[in-house]
């Protein structure tokens, strides 16, 4: 069981201002259903720019409830100039904390806030910032330096717990380390996995590729192909459909299914097809 | 506030007749079981009775029986046993959906050299017999398989498949901690080698468990030691739990018809009314081939720690298979097995039930947990 504060218990069980404010001056949206939280955030601005009213909608966890009532309890009656300044860890302490592996719930509070003023002044929704590292979670390069270097992350674990990335397949795992040792400057000595995936981790990646990436391009021709096994770095499928009796399935077997698995999952793996 | 406890998948309460027959060994009879005179005899012939209890539960034979400290340990016990009784073989074999007793020693193995294969389930959280079938090879030094799950109650054809098993001549075990107690378990009518038993989930103490070992199995010990447990178990007996363990077994086996009787219209009246009641709700797994006990639902566009939280404040006690109540950030391994969308993994509330669970709880948690719902999807941004 978590070890929640009577602050978070009091926020999640009572938890102020629950709702969508009708004609907002600014509203943010951050998380989706598969992610596991969500938050909408809804602001009323008065003249002099200060925050009037403001009200959330979460989808998540106690805490992830917690932290969008905390945040709109901070933030009514500031301005949006000092709204602007609230960080995650003023989110958490407002709390009294969150256990370390919920903090990724106030780095949600603090970005819809941010979608929110920037929706306010108008500016145009930001693309996706930088360059996606976690497939899993969405989350990007940039996002994960700032998380970074505003709560001074040491581990791979400490990323995952701000900002998820890092959580699902794991395979950004490298990625992740190179970010950190960029942001602090100086490469890490313990690096906990530098010869790369575990066989169980290739062959969640393998399926997970097989899933999104190849089967959906396939089935445009009919085809099919379903993961058998896994051993010594061969990956090993059998072919459905069209595919198992076109004379070309040897070809898409190579030039298109390993290429997108070494590309995808690891460049040592080859495929081979079983016939049952 | 009453406490409503419906996680016994989780644990159960020690039965009060199971405590009263430990008490006197954890007090004046403190004997060791394997010392000469009768002070110690004497707590060996109640050791032995108690292994007699557990044993007639599953029709095996007594001599079949090992005790060790939990569920984990025998089936840690079990695969070692098997893959050292066949150094040379290096393939091994079980669900996708087992408990990590199995699952991360599996895949500690997959580390050490052993290639694995892991069983897939459909929709329903039905095995695919076929794939495990087709998987077998001269190199397959163990197939372990769970009887029930923990997470959906789902039971798989364990006497079926250990039959197919054997004719490959090739180690079967099952880790039938969820079963055991919840359903008849007859291992003399099938090919089973070796079948791992908790204690705390048939209303034992935590700190016990058994391994049924088939007469002729191969084995080699997991803990080296002393002779107890016939050479197959070293370290001095747990006297009061193996009595109190005895005790639980026949319980369980007097307890089979309330079973059937008491606990599954109880877990049915629970899904039928939670399902008509609340709008969007689904059951994981199949209904049919499933534990009399358990039920896991999924509430969608709610998060599955903030139902647990909220039903925590009125004393109702039960488990999610969301992300968020394990720490991890995917929900669990089995929900995604089984293919079960995120959107509804996230929010999956598991019950199992108990034969000391009255008519009045379920009433209490149908009337309690629709508001909850509704309560926590008003809040939700996906709720229209």
């Amino acid at each position: 069981m978590w070890e929640y504060t009577e602050k978070v218990k009091d926020h999640f069980l009572n938890p102020r201002n629950v709702g969508v404010i009708e004609n907002a001056d600014g509203v943010g949206e951050v998380g989706s259903l598969a992610c596991g939280d969500a938050l909408k955030l809804t602001l009323k601005v008065d003249g002099d720019k200060r925050i009037s009213d403001a009200k959330f909608q979460t989808f998540g966890c106690a805490s992830a409830i917690a932290s969008s009532s905390a945040l709109t309890e901070m933030i009514k009656g500031i301005t949006i100039d000092e709204a602007e300044k609230i960080t995650n860890n003023d989110i958490a302490e407002y709390l009294g904390g969150l256990p370390k592996e919920k903090m990724h719930c106030s780095v949600m509070g603090r970005d819809a806030l941010e979608k929110a003023i920037a929706n306010y002044r108008g500016e145009p929704e930001k693309e996706v910032d930088g360059e996606i590292v976690c497939e899993c979670f969405g989350v990007t390069d940039h996002e994960i330096q700032r998380a970074i270097k505003e709560n001074n992350l040491k581990t791979i674990e400490d990323v995952t717990d701000y900002v998820k990335a890092g959580g699902g397949c794991e395979s950004c795992h490298d990625k992740i380390q190179e970010i950190i040792e960029s942001v602090s400057g100086t490469p890490a000595t313990d690096r906990p996995r530098p010869s790369g995936m575990t066989n169980i981790q290739k062959i969640r990646l393998i399926e997970e590729t097989l899933e999104r990436e190849i089967k959906p391009e396939l089935k445009k021709d009919g085809g099919g192909i379903e993961f058998v096994d896994f051993a010594d770095n061969t990956v090993f499928v059998e072919l459905r459909g069209t595919c198992s009796t076109c004379s070309a399935s040897q070809v898409t077997l190579k030039h298109y299914v390993e290429t997108r698995i070494k590309e995808l999952v690891s460049p040592e793996l080859v495929v081979e097809e079983v016939k049952q | 506030m009453k406490t409503i406890y419906v996680d016994n998948n989780a644990t159960t309460r020690v039965a009060p007749e199971v405590r009263e027959v430990m008490l006197p060994y954890l007090g004046e009879f403190y004997g060791n079981p394997s010392s000469m005179h009768s002070f110690g005899g004497n707590v060996a012939h109640k050791i032995e009775e108690a292994r007699t209890k557990l044993a007639s539960l599953i029709n095996a034979s007594p001599d079949e029986i090992v005790f060790t400290s939990c569920g984990t340990e025998s089936d840690s016990t079990a695969i070692h046993a098997a893959i050292s009784s066949v150094p040379d073989k290096k393939h091994i074999i079980t669900s996708r959906v087992e408990h990590p007793a199995v699952k991360n020693l599996f895949e500690y193995l997959s580390k050490k050299g052993y290639r694995v294969t892991f069983v897939p389930v459909n929709r329903k959280g039905i095995l695919d017999l076929d794939y495990l079938y087709n998987n077998l090879t001269d190199d397959t030094a163990i197939v372990s398989i769970m009887w029930a799950n923990n997470e959906t109650g789902m039971i798989f054809p364990i006497e079926e498949i250990s039959e197919a098993i054997k004719k490959k001549g090739i180690v079967f075990h099952t880790d039938a901690v969820q079963a055991v107690g919840k359903m008849p378990i007859d291992v003399g009518n099938s090919e089973i080698d070796m079948l791992s038993i908790s204690g705390h989930k048939i209303h034992a103490p935590k700190g016990i468990g058994a391994l049924y070992v088939r007469k002729g199995t191969r084995f080699s010990p997991f803990l080296i030691g002393g002779h107890q447990e016939s050479g197959r178990r070293g370290g001095t007996e747990n006297v009061a739990y193996i009595i109190g363990l005895g005790k639980a077994s026949e319980l369980a086996a007097n307890h089979m018809d309330e079973m059937t009787n008491h606990v599954g219209k109880l877990r049915d009246k629970l899904e039928d009314e939670l399902l008509k009641r609340i709008p969007n709700a689904m059951i994981n797994g199949d209904r049919e081939n499933r534990l009399l006990n358990t039920t896991s639902i999924s509430f969608e566009y709610v998060e599955g720690e903030s139902i647990l939280l909220m039903m925590n404040e009125l004393g109702i006690c039960a488990s999610s298979g969301s992300a968020c109540t394990s720490g991890s950030l995917e929900p669990s391994h089995v929900l995604r097995a089984m293919g079960v969308p995120f959107t509804a993994a996230h929010g999956s509330i598991r019950f199992s039930l108990g034969i000391y669970n009255t008519e009045e709880e379920i009433d209490f948690i149908i009337e309690k947990l629709p508001p909850i719902i509704e309560n926590l999807r008003n809040m939700s941004p996906f709720w229209k």
